[in-house]
């Protein structure tokens, strides 16, 4: 088989690699970019682990191509959060206003809510999540409850989903 | 201030962020320089004998490094010591569609993937069974030639009180027949493990287990490796619910494949293979009759299942136990036969699920229950209500009962849905139902017979104040790290945010039996808290030194061991550890053999199975 080489603007960085033409845009994240927080849980596309944003929508990241990609903004969980805390808080700022200026309002929201429960789900739910509340910023319950339906999770039965991503979107 | 600083507080757990960021190393993100792939090649017949395997082909395949069959590990395994009739990867015989006969490591997935096509396996087919009636029927088809009768794998008949009395006297019997289909975990991660053997002839293991201790034990045993060079590491697991509670075929074929390459082996299983590895909820069909009186109060039950366990032991004789053995708590029932059978049948083998072997029980026990309210027009709530087995009392089966929350528990139920005045009442197709349960607390033996903790815990202090918890637990997404932390938190006095936890490292951190039958919290965390509370009488006491107070006026909490009567004198916890450091050496502390430890009279359900059906010990 051969490789081909493939640039990609992934979490705001250009990143080239060389990789299968048939590798998928799971395997290059893991396994080409070491971006593993992009899980895998079926690659059939019926379980949304391995949901990331394509230009702000979400996509199944195992049944897409990389070469259709082409020029679009990938952005996957390790993206989610600003990474602009630390220096806006200075040195003497505690850790947990330091977290909060940081992380994207989803995490802290699902951390506090008890969202993750084994966490395999998450980067996905999350993902789909963020898409969710950058189009609406007040989703109703079953907005969310359809925007979150392909994404399987097997440890919460959903509830304590469905309250982060309510409790972010009124942070928002 | 609350009597618990943590305990009972709504703290983020301690492994959010790792979830919450991707940062979280589960097995299959593990990447090791020179790392080879791995595939398995399983079964495509559900009943067959092996009359051949040819790897020659694919050995010759470019890319392909190692390939190893049943051959190569024919010591027999299993999870429980006393049924084991696994074989890592199939020898001389398949008896399900997806059963591991060889292994490939290759340079990438994609060519041991190609690779396995490359094996060729010659079978010859034999009949299959798959259901419960033929397993009993056909002693002429042996799916295990050590089957007594037919292939019946274990026969189990219990009887308590006076069942006679209890159905004679009884003014309505109920005769019901119920079958429970088999389901299965789907975990979202499917099951990894990671290899590496090293040059110092030492294998570490890294793989989503729920049991890295008894996976330990079955490592040795199989490979013929002293556990002493063996290292099984539990990775956080993303997400099990009792189908990573077995040791698996490909766990081993990475093993062996390390050792043959000394090379990392990785082996992921995709979803189609995760359900062949299954352990699943068994498919269960039961009969059970119930006398009652006329108030339906219940004089007697004779509970009879018959387990589908599929192709292997795995956890058989505790499920079939199970099926019966709990039908007892919720409910007051003075007489209680239990008759419980598991068979062999071709299909992938069952094991634990959540609620190990109570759940189909207690589907076909409820749903009479329902039905013996509809025969004398009792409301089942209400009726439910009436007979519940009291608080702190002991089954007819010799179960102890400590607290019942079931009465308000059927109260909150009633206030917040209403279903006395709603059932039968939602119009045609749509309806509500109530079923009450039960399950033990922590495992009272261990699968294997010995006098040793079942959870053991380490604590260390740094010159910092630090806190690392040492604890072999396996963190499911139950959150078991989150407990430890939170409980060596509790016990010293910081937050669980200060403390760092080893969890499921057998060579890190001291044995824990692993994430089943709801006991690591109650036993592990009994652990650390016994761990932590010899510390903090260290600390506490070095605290009243320099404080000149009595330790018993002593409190610890939010990173400082203050007066209780003036909270303003204090000392800071590091500061504290320092002191104590420098007058009694490094601050460690272990847990007490009997920390963990079970009340001290073990319900009769564990006499019996201690007597008749001990496990053989470890050879």
């Amino acid at each position: 088989m051969t490789k081909q080489l493939l640039t990609l603007h992934v979490n705001g960085e250009l990143r080239t690699i060389a990789a299968d033409s048939h590798h998928t845009l799971l395997e290059v994240l893991r396994e080409e970019l070491g971006l593993t927080g992009t899980k895998h849980g079926c690659e059939l596309g019926e379980c949304g682990a391995c949901t990331v944003l394509v230009d702000g929508v979400p996509v199944l990241a195992c049944l897409t191509l990389p070469a259709l990609v082409g020029d679009a903004d990938v952005t996957t969980v390790e993206g989610l959060a600003t990474g602009a805390g630390a220096g806006a808080q200075g040195a003497g700022a505690g850790r947990e206003a330091e977290r909060e200026a940081t992380l994207h309002p989803l995490q802290i929201a699902f951390a506090e809510e008890g969202a993750a429960q084994c966490g395999y789900c998450t980067p996905g739910m999350l993902m789909t999540a963020k898409a969710l509340l950058d189009t609406t910023a007040r989703p109703t319950r079953a907005q969310i409850a359809s925007a979150i339906s392909g994404n399987l999770c097997r440890c919460t039965g959903y509830t304590a989903i469905y309250e982060a991503i309510e409790k972010a979107a009124s942070r928002a | 201030m609350s009597e618990f600083s943590v305990i009972g507080r709504r703290l983020p757990k301690v492994n959010s962020w790792a979830h919450l960021t991707g940062e979280a190393r589960y097995a299959d993100d593990l990447f090791l320089p020179r790392m080879l792939y791995g595939r398995v090649l399983r079964s495509t017949r559900p009943h067959a004998r092996i009359r051949r395997v040819d790897t020659s082909r694919a050995l010759a395949h470019p890319g392909v490094v190692a390939v190893v069959t049943g051959a190569d590990m024919p010591e027999k395994m299993g999870i429980m010591p006393s049924t084991q009739d696994e074989t890592a990867l199939a020898v001389d015989r398949v008896r399900y569609v997806g059963e591991p006969v060889a292994a490939v490591a290759a340079l990438d997935e994609d060519t041991a993937f190609d690779a396995l096509s490359l094996i060729q396996v010659d079978y010859e087919d034999l009949e299959p069974i798959f259901t419960i009636e033929e397993a009993l029927e056909r002693a002429d088809v042996k799916i295990h030639d050590e089957a007594k009768r037919a292939n019946v794998f274990k026969e189990v008949h219990l009887s308590f009180g006076d069942l006679e009395t209890g159905f004679a006297t009884a003014d309505h019997v109920r005769d019901d027949w119920f079958f429970f289909e088999g389901n299965t975990h789907a975990p979202i991660e499917s099951h990894s493990a990671v290899a590496a053997y090293g040059p110092d002839d030492k294998l570490t293991l890294w793989t989503a287990t729920q049991v890295p201790h008894y996976l330990h034990r079955e490592l040795e045993k199989v490979l013929g490796l002293p556990r002493s060079r063996i290292r099984v590491i539990a990775t956080p697991n993303g997400g099990a619910f009792g189908g990573k509670s077995d040791p698996f075929g490909h766990e081993f074929a990475a093993a062996l494949l390390s050792i043959r390459t000394r090379r990392p082996v990785k082996i992921t299983l995709d979803r189609e293979e995760v359900f062949y590895a299954h352990r699943g909820r068994h498919p269960v069909k039961m009969r059970i009759r119930t006398g009652v009186k006329k108030d339906g109060e219940i004089t007697a039950v004779h509970y009879q299942s018959w387990l589908d366990g599929g192709a292997y032991a795995s956890y058989g004789i505790a499920t079939t136990y199970y099926t019966g053995a709990l039908l007892t708590v919720t409910y007051r029932i003075p007489a209680y036969k239990f008759d419980g059978v598991r068979v062999y049948t071709n299909k992938p083998p069952c094991g634990p699920k959540r609620g190990h072997g109570t759940t189909q029980p207690r589907y076909g026990f409820e749903c009479q229950i329902d039905k013996i309210a509809e025969d004398l027009d009792l409301d089942p709530l209400e009726y439910r209500k009436k007979i519940l087995q009291p608080a702190n009392s002991r089954t007819v089966n010799d179960l102890r009962i400590t607290s019942m929350g079931l009465g308000e528990c059927l109260d909150a139920l009633q206030r917040s849905t209403r279903y006395s005045e709603r059932r039968g009442q939602l119009g045609r197709g749509k309806g509500i139902g109530l079923a009450g349960s039960a399950y033990i607390s922590g495992a009272g033996l261990p699968i294997y017979w010995n006098e040793m903790p079942h959870s053991g815990a380490e604590i260390r202090i740094d010159r910092g104040g630090g806190v690392t918890v040492m604890c072999g637990t396996s963190e499911i997404g139950q959150g078991s790290d989150n407990m430890l932390a939170s409980v060596a938190a509790e016990a010293l006095g910081v937050m669980p945010s200060d403390v760092h936890v080893v969890s499921g490292d057998t060579s890190l951190a001291p044995v824990d039996l692993g994430s089943y039958s709801s006991r690591v919290t109650f036993m592990a965390g009994n652990a650390v808290r016994d761990a932590a509370m010899k510390l903090r009488a260290l600390l506490v006491a070095a605290a009243a030194e320099k404080l000149e107070l009595p330790a018993d006026r002593l409190l610890s909490a939010y990173g400082r061991i203050y007066d209780r009567d003036d909270p303003s004198k204090f000392i800071a916890f590091a500061d504290a550890a320092v002191l104590a450091e420098s007058k009694h050496g490094t601050l460690v502390a272990t847990s007490r053999p009997r920390a963990s430890a079970v009340p001290s009279r073990a319900p009769a359900w564990g006499r019996r199975r201690r007597t008749r059906t001990r496990p053989r010990s470890p050879r």
